[in-house]
């Protein structure tokens, strides 16, 4: 439409507005901002006086190895034939063929790639392993490990796969059942040992750097086992627990992402393969139309119908209804 | 006898070769959006009787108490509230004025929308005081993740999924603390700080807007537009 035309164009009342020529009333504007101000500072202090804020203490590899080492070995020995949830997870840590979430052509996981590589098996024990001195055992079966052809490591990392499914936890060791799974056993309870003592947390960190900030590699393997998710389940953190938006203990956590959270609970995305880019294109698709609510017909409606605005309004308009 | 202070008087006017300067075109242009008794105005039409209206200023000032605690936080370092009674009490004040700057946030927004608050070209106050909110959860988000403790493990290591699901995990790693904390503490809070502004400079702009008109009916008179958008 020109600009000429603009004055002429039919009056809509979920877009335009009658000009105000009713009465203006003083109004300190800085003074309510000061006095709303000291309200908050008093609310939080308040808040945080009496409840403060969580703090659990957060998990490790040691302290994971330590309270369930047969969790540990069961997800390394994944870790080191390549079947983990890692492992398998496809871009950005590897390049799984199939593995990224689509909604038919539209794969925008697959498109970008591998941009966070991550390697289970030299990245998660056999490098770590590597830098252990003083254990030629373990440095001899890792070798015997990778010289075999992947059909005998395939046969070894199966077996003990079965084998550890009957491990026993004595006082945190590990023991495992006699099985036909060759240098593996060595190799996974050298890792185990690794482990408890604290080492492999420094090692998955290190980039042969002495500053780090990045945790991928160590919180992936810790997300690979068990005992990350039962903590979180004990403090109703889980998907199901709709955990996304809770927080440890009684705190009030991210309650602003209530939608966000309530599609990962219903059909089809709370069993689909898709579900994190099915609710994730919905959760676009609202903010987008949250975004430009005032130029959607029907919807920029709403208010108009509902008559809320009576409501919030109600002192305006009884003083109408008395003139 | 004149002093002279120093600072020359602007010699631009309309009509002059100096009014062609981009300083001088900013300076006019800001002139004319906001006079000194619509940027600080000391009056409002009577209609803006009702406490949904404190609830934009709540967001405000509860928003300037969370970059206060949070600057309080980083002159400290990201690992003090861990070991220091104080250092927890501060962040305690943080988390709490995060909660009253969502919920105070939450029903502004749901204000606005029965208001229909977008009318009378005021869509730009609309759409970017929902960019605010949107870009305000992901600024929580990453405080979320930058926490240090079992939360910030689970919280990352779930949200992975959503986030590398819609390729974003390519260049945004949840898992990579630096990489988060940076964002929570530098990016994200200037562009919170960037759209609140504008935000609060349309709100003066354009004022608040007016009740509907009602008819006996309850609908509205068929009249020529005014105050319309342009778009």
């Amino acid at each position: 439409m020109s600009r000429g035309n603009r004055g002429r164009r039919r009056f809509n009342p979920d877009r335009d507005v009658e000009e105000w020529k009713g009465a203006y009333v003083p109004y300190d504007i800085l003074k309510e901002a000061f006095v709303a101000f000291l309200a908050v500072a008093a609310l939080i202090a308040l808040l945080a006086i009496v409840f403060s804020s969580p703090d659990e203490h957060a998990a490790t590899l040691k302290t994971w190895s330590a309270a369930d080492p047969v969790d540990f070995a069961q997800t390394a020995v994944t870790e080191l034939d390549g079947t983990s949830g890692t492992a398998t997870y496809g871009p950005p840590y590897n390049a799984t063929p199939g593995a990224s979430q689509h909604i038919g052509f539209f794969a925008p996981n697959q498109w970008l790639g591998v941009h966070q590589p991550v390697d289970t098996a030299q990245d998660f024990v056999i490098g770590p392993l590597r830098t252990l001195p003083n254990q030629p055992a373990t440095q001899l079966a890792i070798t015997a490990y990778e010289n075999a052809p992947a059909a005998q490591q395939t046969a070894w990392t199966t077996a003990y796969e079965k084998a550890v499914a009957n491990a026993t936890d004595v006082r945190g060791r590990l023991h495992v059942p006699v099985g036909r799974y060759g240098p593996v056993g060595i190799i996974i309870g050298s890792l185990t040992g690794m482990s408890q003592t604290g080492g492999l947390d420094g090692t998955l960190l290190s980039n042969g750097q002495f500053y780090n900030t990045n945790y991928t590699k160590p919180l992936l393997f810790l997300a690979d086992g068990n005992y990350l998710a039962a903590r979180a389940d004990s403090q109703h953190l889980s998907g199901d627990q709709w955990g996304m938006m809770n927080e440890t203990g009684n705190y009030p956590g991210q309650a602003w992402l209530w939608l966000y959270t309530m599609w990962y609970q219903v059909p089809p995305m709370n069993t689909s393969s898709n579900g994190d880019l099915e609710v994730w294109s919905i959760m676009m698709l609202l903010s987008l139309g949250l975004i430009l609510l005032p130029f959607i017909p029907i919807l920029r409606s709403v208010p108009r119908w509902t008559r809320v605005y009576k409501l919030i309004w109600r002192r305006h308009y009884r003083e109408l209804a008395g003139t | 006898m004149s002093i002279d202070t120093g600072v020359p008087t602007s010699a631009s006017t309309p009509d002059s070769e100096d009014s062609r300067q981009w300083t001088a075109r900013v300076r006019r242009s800001a002139e004319s959006a906001f006079p000194p008794d619509r940027l600080l105005p000391d009056r409002q039409p009577a209609y803006m009787a009702s406490w949904i209206y404190v609830f934009g200023v709540l967001t405000v000032v509860s928003l300037a108490w969370v970059i206060l605690t949070g600057c309080v936080l980083a002159v400290m370092g990201p690992s003090w509230w861990h070991v220091s009674t104080v250092g927890l009490f501060v962040n305690s004040l943080h988390l709490w004025s995060v909660e009253a700057f969502f919920f105070f946030m939450v029903i502004h927004l749901w204000g606005k929308f029965f208001m229909a608050a977008w009318r009378g070209n005021r869509r730009l106050t609309w759409i970017t005081g929902v960019v605010s909110f949107l870009v305000s959860v992901g600024a929580a988000f990453t405080g979320y993740l930058s926490q240090q403790n079992f939360d910030s493990q689970w919280i990352s290591t779930q949200a992975k999924d959503g986030i590398n699901a819609t390729g974003a995990g390519a260049v945004w790693n949840v898992l990579n603390f630096g990489q988060m904390l940076m964002w929570h503490i530098v990016l994200l809070p200037i562009v919170v700080a960037l759209i609140v502004g504008l935000h609060v400079l349309l709100v003066r702009r354009r004022g608040i807007v007016p009740p509907f008109e009602l008819t006996e009916t309850g609908d509205e008179p068929e009249k020529a537009a005014t105050g319309q958008d342009p778009a």
